[in-house]
């Protein structure tokens, strides 16, 4: 499935995405001799698969799929800052990752925030250096009095070219490089880079494999959860949840680390399939630990939804419209939270969810409060999934040698992170990645981000980013 | 020798509140941290860090006038002055017969205003967001303050504190209506006016939140020092307003002996630390409101007020 270059069916596949009929998933650029070619990842309305194809950029031109879809225009912006290609009819030319610092930099001007013009609106900027402890980014607001007129985010601080370290490198070292895309989503990255892998060398992984990954996954979903849970809480002013959530959170990092040998279960998962494997004692560890965890977060929730003064900061603030998370192709909490009905886990099944019944949440509210009740709902299920896969456990290796194939061969994935559904893609040859892409869910939560704190107050702001939990490092390859 | 005892004692109250407002605010921090199962800060950590940030070099932005060099005295000068004038363990302080209660409401607003001022005078945004949020609660709080004073002045006889106090000691109030609507209001301003949850949180790293750390952020070193000092002296302050009107119990009158005296200080601490448990306990419990709430929460602290002022005229005795 090499992503083959075929202008008239780009044409086709543009117009499906301006028509509804399919959702965006990746747009990404690479160079050659004749300038270049910019590939365009849809999954069309129905279907259990992604179609990949790819146009020509003769002269390092080619047309704007952002004219017709909004959500493509970060990822063109990106995409003629790193590759130089440059997407013809983009309704915004502005840089986006490019902050003039680079050799090959083209943004040397500074950068035009979108105006807000009107009687007493002023701006405020904010960041990239935050009075906390986070990732840098820089958000300015356009604000009347204490309203919100407009938000606009800046990214771009934390570029460390890791496709360009990935490329022409071994497909071992090229897995470790991608589990440290995003340290949160650290096996998310490494379970999609792997699935892309191993569909292009067309390797099966074995069952064991398999369920190891499964159980990654989901540890990994419910640390990060339970750690949102309670940083929302902790934004909102209510630090008591925040404190025993973290001792929740570090409870499922100490079982990880006690069953996999790494709190964050970084560089378990390699393309073939995984490095460690699951003993008896640890599953009894898991088998224990897990609902007792799930007992006291009960606890929580329930202090949660009695604690009237913290309900009345989450309900109603920080509402996306559904229609335009559906537009956007928001995934995750915060699609799902915005009726979203779509988890790659179901909809696009994978080993090992293929044998499983998953359980996705769906609300409408699409509010903070939504974002954390799905994030609730999520916990519960990730725990009964945990379950079911350590039921399963099937006896087999848990590693497949990589086939040496002389082609040239690509394979693509998608996984679901905590955040969202995870893409990869890559193509590999004689051992070697010869050219890879992931996209990062946040790409998709920036803009969306952006729309939904519209008319919310100023100091709602963090309330509302928390609960979006965008990636800053994800989107900025 | 008839002047020499009580302005020592005037001096003690006043080296008293400066050296026991850090540990109070440590307290309050410590109490909070168990409060959630974590271990918190060591009792002193505030002092230590007072004595870290005098250690250093300040950093002043470039645009800063000579305003912003000069609040953090008048500040912290301001404060300490209005915390002096409230009694403590004894009620016959020196100073109290030159300042009321209306006093210490306008020194606090004046300390205030220069907070304010500084804030804006050097242009970052979030000094401008804080002080407009400030001015916003404030807007409220003091005339809130007023009110109360005016109910427990018609009740007592007189602004001063001191004749405030010593009657409510005595006893002859009883309970009234008027004096217990007065005493929430009285706790509602002091939670606005010391930035406590739900109103600003102290703890919070969130710029966008803030509300008295938004107008300090560009302080640092012995001017921040002096702010934290200041923050910490207006805490110490309205514990010990309340304290004073509405619970002077074990506090000493003017002329005691040392017994008493000493009583009144082992009462006095007790009372800080019963007050720091419940603020913590409080603050647990609660998440921040929502800016614009507030002032509902402070509008409801100034009805309050002007409800037992209206019911004194009513009847000298609710």
């Amino acid at each position: 499935m090499a992503p083959l270059v075929n202008n008239a069916r780009w044409k086709d596949v543009t117009r499906n995405l301006a028509e509804r009929d399919a959702t965006f998933v990746a747009m990404w650029g690479e160079r050659n001799d004749e300038g270049g070619n910019v590939n365009l990842a849809v999954r069309h309305k129905g279907e259990r698969s992604i179609e990949i194809v790819s146009h020509s950029a003769p002269d390092s031109h080619y047309p704007s799929v952002g004219r017709h879809h909004p959500s493509a225009i970060l990822m063109e912006r990106a995409i003629q800052d790193v590759y130089g290609l440059v997407a013809d009819g983009l309704p915004d030319t502005r840089p986006w990752l490019d902050h003039g610092f680079w050799p090959h930099s083209r943004a040397r001007t500074s950068y035009n925030f979108k105006p807000a013009l009107g009687p007493g609106v002023h701006q405020i900027p904010v960041g990239p250096v935050h009075a906390g402890t986070i990732e840098p980014g820089h958000f300015r607001f356009s604000v009347n009095g204490e309203i919100i007129v407009r938000l606009e985010a800046r990214l771009g601080y934390v570029h460390r070219d890791v496709l360009g370290l990935m490329r022409g490198g071994a497909i071992d070292d090229a897995a470790a490089l991608v589990g440290r895309i995003s340290g949160d989503s650290t096996v998310a990255y490494a379970f999609a880079f792997a699935r892309a892998v191993e569909q292009a060398l067309g390797l099966t992984v074995p069952p064991r494999a398999s369920t190891l990954r499964g159980i990654m996954a989901e540890l990994e979903r419910l640390a990060n959860h339970l750690g949102d849970f309670g940083a929302i809480c902790n934004d909102s002013g209510f630090s008591l949840l925040n404190t025993h959530a973290a001792v929740l959170r570090e409870r499922v990092l100490r079982l990880a680390a006690l069953v996999f040998g790494h709190r964050l279960m970084m560089d378990c998962i390699v393309p073939g399939g995984v490095l460690r494997d699951l003993n008896e004692e640890g599953a009894t560890a898991l088998k224990s630990g897990l609902p007792s965890v799930l007992v006291t977060f009960e606890r929580l929730v329930d202090l949660y939804e009695k604690t009237a003064s913290l309900q009345d900061r989450v309900v109603g603030t920080g509402r996306l419209d559904p229609a335009l998370a559906s537009l956007l192709g928001c995934g995750g909490y915060v699609g799902r939270a915005a009726g979203q009905d779509f988890d790659a886990r179901r909809d696009m099944p994978y080993a090992p969810y293929d044998g499983i019944d998953v359980r996705v949440p769906v609300l409408s509210s699409a509010d903070v409060d939504a974002r954390v009740r799905v994030r609730i709902a999520e916990i519960q299920e990730s725990v009964r999934i945990l379950l079911c896969l350590l039921d399963m456990m099937p006896k087999s290796s848990i590693h497949a040698a990589l086939p040496n194939d002389l082609t040239v061969r690509s394979g693509a994935a998608l996984v679901e992170g905590f955040r969202g559904d995870i893409f990869a893609f890559v193509r590999v040859c004689d051992g070697r990645i010869s050219d890879v892409f992931v996209r990062d869910p946040s790409w998709f939560l920036w803009p969306a981000l952006e729309a939904a704190i519209e008319g919310n107050i100023v100091a709602d702001f963090p309330l509302c980013n928390k609960s979006f939990n965008a990636a800053y490092a994800g989107c900025d390859l | 020798m008839g002047l020499s005892l009580p302005l020592g004692l005037q001096f003690l109250q006043m080296f008293l509140v400066l050296a026991a407002a850090p540990l109070l605010t440590g307290f309050v921090r410590l109490a909070k941290a168990r409060l959630q199962r974590r271990a918190g800060p060591p009792l002193l950590q505030v002092y230590r860090d007072l004595a870290k940030l005098i250690a250093k070099d300040a950093v002043v932005a470039t645009e800063a006038s000579w305003l912003f060099r000069v609040a953090p005295y008048l500040i912290f000068a301001v404060t300490w002055i209005a915390a002096s004038l409230v009694p403590t363990f004894e009620t016959g302080l020196l100073f109290s017969r030159s300042g009321d209660l209306i006093v210490i409401a306008a020194l606090l607003g004046s300390a205030r205003f220069f907070q304010m001022l500084a804030a804006l005078d050097v242009g970052t945004p979030f000094g401008g967001l804080g002080a407009s949020r400030e001015a916003m609660f404030a807007s409220l709080a003091e005339p809130a303050m007023l009110m109360i004073v005016f109910a427990v002045a018609l009740v007592a006889g007189s602004s001063q504190l001191t004749v405030i106090s010593t009657f409510m000691h005595s006893g002859s109030t009883g309970l009234r209506l008027s004096m217990g609507l007065a005493l929430v209001a009285l706790v509602m301003v002091a939670i606005v006016e010391t930035g406590r949850l739900p109103v600003d949180n102290p703890a919070t790293h969130l710029e966008l939140t803030m509300v008295h750390e938004a107008m300090v952020l560009e302080y640092s070193a012995r001017h921040l020092a002096l702010i934290d000092l200041a923050h910490a002296l207006k805490l110490l302050l309205y514990v010990s307003l309340i304290a004073c009107i509405f619970v002077p119990l074990g506090i000493a009158s003017s002329g005691d002996r040392p017994g008493p005296l000493l009583f009144g200080v082992a009462a006095y601490f007790g009372k800080l630390a019963l007050a720091a448990v419940l603020l913590a306990i409080f603050e647990t419990t609660i998440a921040k409101m929502r800016v614009f709430r507030v002032p509902n929460f402070v509008g409801a602290a100034l009805m309050l007020g002007l409800l037992g002022t209206l019911l004194l005229f009513l009847s000298a005795t609710l």
